[in-house]
Order: structure tokens, then C-alpha cells, then sequence
């Protein structure tokens, strides 16, 4: 057996600190991290756990935004009555992710957390090469099964899809990832693979995310997800888009608008060029679907993956006009 | 084994008059909802330990090193087993003494022939300590390049496919045929490995006493399990008691004794204490078995009305590099459509896999999606409906034996079947249907069918004095729902009510049920039971008519009619008296009677003997995202008698929900680099979610067959699959004018 210690946290900062000592992770739903330790990715010293830390579970909503906290369980966050209403692309994410098992034990933060589902990365005594795992060990991936791969921000060293829906939302509103004192934006917290892929998150040792703050934006009102994928439910997508428009006074002309994908990249992927080639435009099908085509800028697929290439674009499109519709 | 059921749990229906034909729900629900079903792994003889495999991580070569001494340096290690230690056996696993065996590997040498086979077994004292000791093992190996893919190794043409059927089959010249056809069409279609995926991993639970072996574990065949386990080891088949009260789901895997199993039983004999094994999700990606991936070829050739006037289907399929079993899919083109020519051929690669295996309608399945698929092209090339087509190429004769059917309600299921879908009113050109939303609306349809078969089965009957009757044959209940069709035949061959009858099953202490396969399990165990309960009643029978005090006295033993515990005079039912009045009189506490089920050989020669069915699909397909959603399937089936409609029915779905997983869902991924399968887990190999089958609806087509048996049994356990797989396909078409030719059918292949 492998012998691993176990303590529950009494406070934040008592979590905190005994998260920073060496071989220690934090304990959540531990849906991605009981899994992990299975598969003999995970092979915590200690396991910190931190759902018995009171304060953490709330939802609060105000005119100002929302207020996540770590320990909110996604099934609670997908069906509260203001998430939904006033930020439906949050809600809808939500609930399209694994399945209502998976979302009444798993928290937010965990979620933001989960890990990609490379094969390779998840299979280390059949498959030693990763440099997620192992930074300079190789990549098995590249060469082998890559269907679900990404095919935006990879890298030499590594192609592995971020698999979660909810941060897809987040980073389309600029929401930002509380760290008790520090406060990062959604986008800048999730790093790019680069020549580091084994460093996915801008969170240091010691460091432990409290909340989930997104800001209130109209865009964020008229908003949704939209998830791709061969099966009706619980699965990860082929491809999804989390978009949100806000009209000018006229109801046509696009005042701001919102795009990230998911299932695509090494990272939740705001599209900032379709973003910016629509705003102020009056919303036309034509127009946006060929701006969607931005979003697969720069793309580069390893075989199987080639057609998420094609396929997200036509996502973004879509979610870009039913949201049109709504007006 | 006995259930332990009280009567409340059944419905007040069941205990009225007849038994077969109620719908009475499982009888061994009750203790599956509540958690009280005893499954093998929920087994716990005192002193005993763990065992976990060490598996492969090569596909081919050989084991180097392994660190015996670092796993058994670990806490709570007792034992490491592996080739050098590992007991002997009476037998050697790579002997193949009949087709019906297979070759194990229970270490018998360090090679390495398939990713995830045995190499090692570490027994400790917890489950914890095992693994960790098996993760220590670290092995090092002599690595082989993979042999991978349709195309990955030379082709040859098989000795013989499935059970004996030869690779090669003909009637008719093709070629003939082919060349007189006005219209023509070729099509190759592929479908992927698949893997059983029973929600029940194999498991077993082992101690020894001396000789004599006492085994938990799922088995769909018990008798054959116990011989092979016998033979193995070199002790008598009664000394080895099997018990397998339930089982999680087999699907085909359980149906032979498999290699993880049997190391099971020697790591208890190496250590000297009860050992459990249970396989990981993962380890059942090798020696379990599996479906084997095919790629097929059929030609056909029709005549101006429409008529085929040639069939040819050509399987490639592959087998591992050490033991034979050839998915014989293109016998699927036998039975279905008759034409003067047919030639159905297979060759096959050999490859470094685990042995493929039955599983769930081997053969018929993979047959049947090309066989439909291609029938399809075949109505359209001709310009006719897919109904209209398959009706103009009725088989009134099986079409490669030319022998006639036992029975054969196919028509009625194509007419129940379109009715009640609506069929009526699909356009003939593919894309032309649209609901609401957009969604591309396509409908097709596939015909089912498969083979009557029986194999041997025993039962033994008991009245007793009390007037209550015990029926005893050692069958399998994988969840189709064994434990209660068999006590309605029980009931009725006993002539009394269900809740009067204990019946058992479950134990290879009992009569040899047969195997619960080739849905023959209810007609062969069912005969058996059938003639057991004949047996007893004669022999009651015979105590009443002979004894002057009773008031069937010279009624003779045709002359009496058994029903609801009573024995009555066919000419007066108005005379007669109970069993436990007989019993009494007769100073005896009970009497015993046995009975056999087998397929009738004269029958067997003359007649062909199948179940039919039809089914029909509509799909909804996302013309921008090629999203594939199937929104309604309907199927009629015709399987002879129906012992249990709420049984027979969720039979049915289950089919054709593994139809919709076929053509939608269901691929084993490989690295083709090492060989090694990609998605061995239920997150990445997928089959449908309750949201994939929003609505299914299996008509139940009345068909009386005098012939296959007396209780009139066909099948229904594999049935499904066929047909449906294929109408799900040709429903894809029609909504989207491509074919597919690939399976599962994904996303990129419709995104165009
Ligand atoms: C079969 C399956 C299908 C799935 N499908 C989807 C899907 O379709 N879409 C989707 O989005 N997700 C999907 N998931 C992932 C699932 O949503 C995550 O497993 C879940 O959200 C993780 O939350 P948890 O609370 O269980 O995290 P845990 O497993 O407890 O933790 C996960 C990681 O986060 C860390 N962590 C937890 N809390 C904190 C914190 N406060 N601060 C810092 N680090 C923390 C842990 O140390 C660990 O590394 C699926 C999972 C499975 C198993
Ligand atoms: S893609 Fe990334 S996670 Fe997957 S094997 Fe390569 S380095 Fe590892």
C-alpha cells in the first residue's frame, strides 16, 4: 500500500500552509483527484482535505456580479436562479459537463483544477514519455491516438486539450480566481503549455483558490454554451463555445461581444479576433461566420484532431446567432 | 443456490393459473434494489487474501526482469507468483483439445503476447498492498514491434469461423449473377474491435480444501467452467463446487472460464488460503475476450424488378497470434435474402491481441450492419423503398440451404413494425426531411434475425408431501432475468402456482443448464425444466390412476390434467384431488423426476430455424455539426413463444440500445505504435447514456413454432442488435445523403 496522510484542514489558512509543504494536495469532491491517484498520476504525501472549511459554499449575487465560492458544488451553481438568469453561458457549461453524480460531489475549484484527459498523461507505467508528467521525458501523444487533442496553443512539447466546460464561460467574462489575497483574471490563471506544460496554473505552492468572481456585463445576461460532442451527455466536447452579445440601443449593432472555446486548446480560449471583427457591426450571418473562422487561427492539428479545426468555427457561429435571435 | 424471496414481492397476477406468459417483473429484483444480491466479489471466507494481476505493458515479446524481491519487501505481501513458482497444473493452458477451448495464459512462460496479459500475480493481505506490490514489480521487457490493424500482419484464409462453419461458403455462381444484374452494387464497410465492458468485472473468489475447490465467480456456463477447472488442475469435476447466483452482465465474456480467473485459483493453491481476484476496468482490454474489428466487402447484383440475383460478401476480421476465433460475419448474408447466387468468404490477420471472443451476437452483429447497410445502397441503386425492396427479396426458403423455415413471422414484423413508425410516408431520396429546427431528418430500417439454437441442459423435479415442488438445474442469470422465466416453466411443468415452487439455480452443484449463450439458455434450461416437471407428474400421475381410493382411478396417465397443485380427470374436472393428497396416501414425503433439453436432430435436418424481427430508426443530424442524435427506434419481433413479456421486452431494448452503441458509439482506440488500447475505460469507450435513447418502442409479434421445441422457444437475447445497427446507419444516410462505410459513425465523418 502507499501509505499517504490524510488531514482535514480547520481553517483556510491552516490549509493553506499545510498545502505548501512538499508532496501536499488539497482534497475536494476529488472526482479528477481520487482518479489520478488510481492511475498513479497523483501520488499525494498528503491529502489536505478542505471541504469541512466553512464559508466556502455560497453563491452570492448582487448587481455587481458573482461571487463563487470554491466549495460550491457545480450542480448547486448550475441551478441557482440568479447564475441562470444572469449568466446563462455559466449555468448551461455546467450543466452540460460529466454527468449529475459527477456534479453533485464536484466543487468549483476543483473543477478549474481538473486535468487534461490525454491518454498518455493519464497511463504513466505504460506510457513514460509525457512532459506534463515528467518535464523533458518526450510526448507520447504526438504520433499516437490525438482525436481529442488540441489543436490551438500547443507546443512542441505538448498537445493536451483542457477539458472543462465552466472556465470556458468564465474566461469569455473576464472572471477572476480569488487566491485569498491574490486575485488573478480567469485567462491569465490557466497557462499555455510552452516549454513548461507540467506548469498548467498560475498558483504557487501554498497558494489555494476561495472564489470565483465574475463580473456583472451585459453580454454575460444574453448569453450560453454551446457543447459538441458524439454522445448526448457526459462527455467531454468536441468543441463548445461560451458567447455572449450586448446590442447597442438599436438591438443590432453589436456593442460588445464575448467568445471562448472549448475542447480545442491547451487552455479555456478566449477568441478576441472574432470578438473584435464583429464589434460594432450589425449582426449578419454572413459577417459571422466569417469572423467565427478567426477563432482557428493559427490552429495546427495532429491527424484525428484535424476536425475540430473545422467543426469550431461553425460552433462559434452558431452560438454567435441564437444569441442574435434572442434580441 | 435459492433466492430468498417472500411472496409479497410478487404481483397478485402471477399467482393465478398459467405462469408462462405473465409479466412478472425479476424475481431477484428485489434483492438487487435493496443491495442484498450477492455477487461474486462481495465474498469474504475467512483468512482471506488479495490478489492482483501484473500486466503487460508490451504487445509482443518477452518479460526480462521483474522485482519479486522489491513487491515482496512491501507491507502486507505474502506471495508473488509468476512463471518460476507458479503451481503446476494437470494440463497445459496453450492445449486446445476442441474449437469450444481456448487458450489461457496462466503463466506458463515469460512471453508476452498481447497488451495487459498476465505476467505476474501479487497476493497480500489487503487489496491496497497487492497493487502496490504488483506497481513494484517494475518490469523490464524484450519488446516485438506490434502487429496492429486490418492490414498488420498476412492474410490467410481460416480453417473454419465461429463454431465450425467453414470460411468459404457458395451457392449459385456470383459471377453469373453479377454479370446478368441490371444494376449493381460494391460497398466495403469497417467496423472497429469492441470490448464486452460488463458493468461486473470477472471476479472470483477461491478456497481450497484439500482436493476439493469451493469458487465464486460469474460464469454464463458453469458445467463447462467446472470441466475445464478439472481438467486444469486434475481433479474430479464434482469436487470443484461453482457457485454463480448472479452475474453483472457477460455479454459472451463469461462464458468460458478465463485466464485471470484460473490464476485466481492458483494463487490460492500457491498461498494455501482463500484469495480473491477482481480485475481492474482496464485489465478486461485483453484476456476477456472482445469483438473482433471486420472489414467488409459485399457485391450484389438485382434484375430490373429489384430481384437480387447475386450476393457476395467477402469478412477480413483477425484472431490473435496463439488461438483461433474468427468473427464469421459474413455468414450473416445465409439466412436473410434469398437470391440464386451467394458466396460469403473470410480471411483473416493474425495479431497481437488478446483472443477476440463471442460476444453478443458474434457474427450476426458485425454481419448484419454491413448486410443492412448494403441492402440499403442495393433499394436505392434499384430506386425502390427499403421495404419495398427487402419484401421483393423475401426469403420463403432459408436462401443458402434452400430449407424451409420452422416458422417465420418476418412480414408481420416489417408490417407492425412500419405501421406503428409511420414508415408509410418516407421519401425515397436521401435530405429531404427537416424538422422544426433544422435538423437534417433521416428514417431507415434494418431486419433482424438470428439463429434458434439449443445445446444440452438437465433439470431434476421434486413433489412433496405438502404440495409444494422444488426444480433444481444449475442455470445462469446474467441479469436477463433466468431466476424468473425458468420458475414460470417450473411452475407450469409442476402444475402448480409460482410461489409454490423453490426453484435453484446458479451452482455447478446442480443439473448442467447448458450455457447461458447463443440465446439458447430459455429454450434448452426451459426443455429441460419442461421435462422434469412431465417426469414427476407421470410418475404422480401414475401413483392416482393405479390407486383404487383415488378418484382417478382408471383414468390412465394420459388422462389426467395437472393445474394448480391438483391432478384432474381430462374427461370430468369435476374429479380429481391434490398432489399432497397422492403423496400421502401413497405414504411417500416426495418424488422425483428428471429431465433433459436438447435440439431435436430430425427436426434439426429438415427445418431452418430462426427468429425474425424488423426495426426501424429516425436520426436527427445537425447539418452544421454532423451530430448524430437517434430520436426514435421501433421494433417488431417474432421469437416463437414468449415465456415473459416484460423479460422478452427488455431484451429487446437492450439489443437495440447496443444497435444504436454500434453504429453511434462503441471503438476500442489503439496506439498503433505499441499496440496498446487507448480508451480502456467506461469515461472513453463509450455506449449510449440514457439521453442517446430517448425513445424506444420492440413490438411483440405473435409466431407459434411447432418445431424448434415443445415449449415453441426461440431467442431473444442477441436478436436485437442486428437489424438495428444497420437502421440506424441507413437512417443517417437518408437524413444526410452520406453513406457510412465506417463505424462508428463520428462527427468528422459528417461534417462535409
Ligand atoms: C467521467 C468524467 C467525465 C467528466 N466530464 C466532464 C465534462 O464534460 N466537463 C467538465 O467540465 N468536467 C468534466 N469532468 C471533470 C469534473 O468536472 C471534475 O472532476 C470536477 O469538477 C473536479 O472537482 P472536485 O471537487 O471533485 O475536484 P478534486 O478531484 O477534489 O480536485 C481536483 C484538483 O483540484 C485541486 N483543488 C481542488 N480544490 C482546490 C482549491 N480550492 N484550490 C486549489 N486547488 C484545488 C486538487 O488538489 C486537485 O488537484 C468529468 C469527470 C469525469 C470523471
Ligand atoms: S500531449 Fe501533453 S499530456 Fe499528453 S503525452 Fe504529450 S506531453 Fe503528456
Amino acid at each position: 500500500m502507499r501509505d499517504f496522510s490524510y488531514l482535514r484542514a480547520g481553517s483556510i489558512d491552516a490549509a493553506r500552509q499545510a498545502a505548501a509543504l512538499p508532496g501536499a494536495m488539497l482534497l475536494a469532491g476529488g472526482t479528477t483527484l481520487i482518479d489520478l491517484a488510481k492511475c498513479g498520476v497523483a501520488e499525494p504525501e498528503t491529502l489536505v482535505d478542505i471541504t469541512h472549511l466553512k464559508g466556502l459554499d455560497s453563491i452570492e449575487v448582487s448587481e455587481r456580479g458573482a461571487t463563487i465560492g470554491t466549495l460550491a458544488k457545480m450542480g448547486h451553481v448550475a441551478d441557482h436562479a440568479d447564475i441562470k438568469s444572469r449568466f446563462p453561458a455559466v449555468s448551461e457549461a455546467l450543466w452540460q459537463a460529466a454527468s449529475a453524480q459527477i456534479r453533485n460531489m464536484a466543487t468549483i475549484g476543483g473543477n478549474l483544477m481538473q486535468r487534461t484527459r490525454c491518454p498518455y498523461f493519464r497511463d504513466p507505467s505504460n506510457f513514460p514519455a509525457c512532459n506534463k508528467r515528467e518535464p523533458g521525458s518526450g510526448c507520447s501523444a504526438i504520433g499516437g491516438v490525438t482525436r481529442g487533442h488540441a489543436v490551438l496553443g500547443t507546443s512542441d512539447a505538448c498537445i493536451a486539450m483542457y477539458p472543462g466546460d465552466l472556465a470556458v464561460a468564465l474566461v469569455a467574462f473576464d472572471a477572476i480566481v480569488h487566491l485569498g489575497q491574490r486575485q488573478i483574471p480567469v485567462d491569465d490563471f490557466f497557462l499555455l503549455p510552452g516549454a513548461t506544460p507540467d506548469k498548467e496554473h498560475a498558483i504557487e505552492p501554498g497558494e489555494m483558490i476561495t472564489a470565483i468572481e465574475i463580473p456583472s456585463l451585459a453580454s454575460a445576461r444574453r448569453s450560453t454554451y454551446l457543447k459538441i460532442r458524439d454522445r448526448q451527455s457526459y462527455e467531454f466536447a468536441a468543441a463548445s463555445a461560451a458567447v455572449g452579445i450586448e446590442f447597442e440601443a438599436d438591438g443590432r449593432t453589436i456593442r460588445d461581444l464575448r467568445v471562448a472555446l472549448g475542447g480545442v486548446a491547451t487552455k479555456p480560449w478566449r477568441a478576441r479576433a472574432v470578438e473584435d471583427a464583429l464589434k460594432g457591426k450589425v449582426l449578419e450571418p454572413d459577417a459571422v461566420r466569417a469572423a467565427s473562422l478567426l477563432a482557428v487561427e493559427g490552429a495546427v492539428d495532429h491527424g484525428a484532431n484535424h476536425y475540430k479545426i473545422e467543426l469550431a468555427p461553425r460552433v462559434v457561429a452558431r452560438a454567435i446567432l441564437k444569441m442574435g435571435e434572442t434580441a | 443456490m435459492t433466492l430468498e424471496l417472500s411472496l409479497n414481492q410478487q404481483p397478485a397476477h402471477a399467482r393465478q393459473g398459467s405462469s408462462i406468459g405473465q409479466p412478472l417483473t425479476r424475481r431477484d429484483g428485489f434483492l438487487k434494489v435493496t443491495g442484498a444480491a450477492r455477487y461474486a466479489a462481495d465474498n469474504h471466507p475467512p483468512g482471506m487474501l488479495y490478489a492482483v494481476l501484473a500486466v503487460s505493458s508490451i504487445a509482443r515479446g518477452r518479460v526480462a526482469a521483474l522485482d519479486v524481491e522489491a513487491a515482496k519487501a512491501h507491507h502486507g505481501v505474502v506471495e508473488v507468483m509468476t512463471p518460476k513458482n507458479r503451481p503446476a497444473l494437470a494440463a497445459d493452458p496453450d492445449a486446445k483439445d476442441h474449437p469450444f477451448m481456448f487458450r489461457l495464459d496462466l503463466l506458463q512462460n515469460d512471453q508476452v503476447r498481447y497488451p495487459n496479459q498476465s505476467i505476474a500475480v501479487v497476493i497480500a493481505e489487503t487489496l491496497e498492498a497487492a497493487t502496490e506490490g504488483a506497481a513494484l514489480l517494475s518490469p523490464r521487457y524484450e519488446s516485438l514491434p506490434a502487429r496492429v490493424g486490418l492490414d498488420g500482419a498476412e492474410s490467410f484464409v481460416p480453417r473454419g469461423v465461429g463454431i465450425g462453419s467453414p470460411a468459404v461458403h457458395h451457392k449459385g455462381d456470383v459471377e453469373v449473377g453479377l454479370k446478368s444484374a441490371k444494376t449493381r452494387i460494391e460497398a466495403t464497410y469497417e467496423t472497429p474491435a469492441q470490448y464486452h465492458n460488463a458493468m461486473e468485472p470477472h471476479a472470483i473468489v477461491v478456497a481450497w480444501d484439500g482436493d476439493r475447490l469451493s469458487i465464486d465467480t460469474p460464469s454464463q456456463g458453469l458445467a463447462m467452467a467446472q470441466g475445464r477447472i478439472a481438467g486444469l488442475f486434475g481433479i474430479a469435476p464434482e469436487n470443484i463446487h461453482i457457485r454463480s447466483p448472479f452475474l453483472g452482465g457477460g455479454f459472451g465474456s463469461k462464458g468460458m472460464i478465463s485466464g485471470p480467473q484460473v490464476l485466481g485459483i492458483l494463487a490460492a493453491r500457491l498461498v494455501g488460503r482463500p484469495v480473491k481476484l477482481v480485475l481492474r476496468r482496464e485489465q478486461m482490454y485483453g484476456p476477456v475476450g472482445h469483438r473482433a474489428p471486420t472489414r467488409q466487402t459485399l457485391r450484389m447484383g438485382m434484375d430490373g424488378e429489384g430481384r437480387l440475383t447475386a450476393i457476395d460478401h467477402h469478412a477480413r476480421t483477425a484472431s490473435s497470434t496463439f488461438d483461433d476465433f474468427f468473427e464469421p460475419a459474413a455468414d450473416a448474408s445465409h439466412t436473410l435474402y434469398a437470391s440464386p447466387a451467394i458466396a460469403t468468404s473470410h480471411d483473416a490477420v493474425r495479431l497481437d491481441t488478446g483472443t477476440p471472443l463471442f460476444m453478443r451476437a458474434p457474427g450476426e452483429a458485425t454481419g448484419s450492419i454491413a448486410l443492412e447497410s448494403a441492402i440499403d445502397e442495393a433499394a436505392h441503386a434499384c430506386g425502390m423503398d427499403p421495404l419495398e425492396f427487402r419484401l421483393r427479396n423475401y426469403a420463403e426458403v432459408e436462401p443458402m440451404t434452400g430449407k424451409p423455415f420452422s416458422s417465420k413471422a418476418l412480414r408481420e414484423c416489417y408490417r407492425q413494425a412500419a405501421e406503428t413508425f409511420g414508415w408509410a410516408s418516407r421519401p425515397l431520396q436521401p435530405r429531404l426531411m427537416r424538422d422544426a429546427d433544422g435538423f437534417l431528418t433521416g428514417w431507415g430500417m434494418g431486419t433482424a434475425t438470428f439463429p434458434a439454437i439449443m445445446f444440452q441442459a438437465e433439470a431434476h423435479a421434486v413433489l412433496r408431501a405438502d404440495g409444494s415442488g422444488l426444480m433444481e438445474t444449475g442455470a445462469q442469470d446474467m441479469g436477463q432475468g433466468a431466476w424468473t422465466a425458468f420458475a414460470q416453466i417450473a411452475a407450469d411443468g409442476l402444475g402448480l402456482d409460482i410461489d409454490r415452487v423453490e426453484f435453484r439455480a446458479g451452482s455447478s452443484d446442480l443439473p448442467n443448464a447448458g450455457i447461458a449463450g447463443g440465446s439458447g439458455h430459455t429454450a434448452t434450461a426451459g426443455m429441460a425444466i419442461h421435462n422434469a416437471g412431465a417426469a414427476v407428474i407421470a410418475r404422480l400421475a401414475d401413483l392416482a390412476t393405479g390407486n383404487e381410493a383415488s378418484p382417478l382411478f382408471g383414468a390412465g396417465n394420459e388422462g389426467v390434467l395437472a393445474r394448480g397443485g391438483r391432478l384432474y380427470r381430462r374427461d370430468d374436472e369435476s374429479r380429481g384431488e391434490s398432489y399432497a393428497e397422492i403423496l400421502t396416501r401413497a405414504g411417500l414425503t416426495e418424488i422425483e423426476g428428471h429431465g433433459k433439453g436438447a435440439p431435436d436432430p430430425a427436426s434439426q435436418e429438415t427445418y431452418a430455424k430462426h427468429a425474425h424481427g424488423a426495426v426501424f430508426a429516425e436520426v436527427k443530424v445537425d447539418p452544421d455539426f454532423g451530430q448524430i442524435r437517434v430520436t426514435r427506434l421501433v421494433g417488431a419481433f417474432a421469437a416463437g413463444r414468449v415465456i415473459n413479456p416484460r423479460l422478452v421486452r427488455s431484451q429487446y431494448y437492450g439489443g437495440m440500445i447496443w444497435g444504436i452503441s454500434f453504429a453511434l458509439h462503441e471503438e476500442a482506440i489503439t496506439d498503433r505504435r505499441s499496440g496498446r488500447i487507448q480508451n480502456a475505460n467506461l469515461a472513453e469507450y463509450h455506449v449510449p447514456v440514457n439521453a442517446d435513447v430517448p425513445s424506444v418502442e420492440a413490438l411483440l409479434v405473435h409466431e407459434d413454432d411447432p418445431y424448434v421445441n415443445a415449449l415453441g422457444i426461440k431467442g431473444v437475447g442477441e436478436i436485437g442488435i442486428t437489424g438495428t445497427a444497420g437502421a440506424v446507419a441507413n437512417a443517417v444516410w437518408h437524413a444526410t445523403g452520406v453513406r457510412p462505410r465506417r463505424f462508428p459513425i463520428r462527427i468528422e465523418d459528417l461534417l462535409g
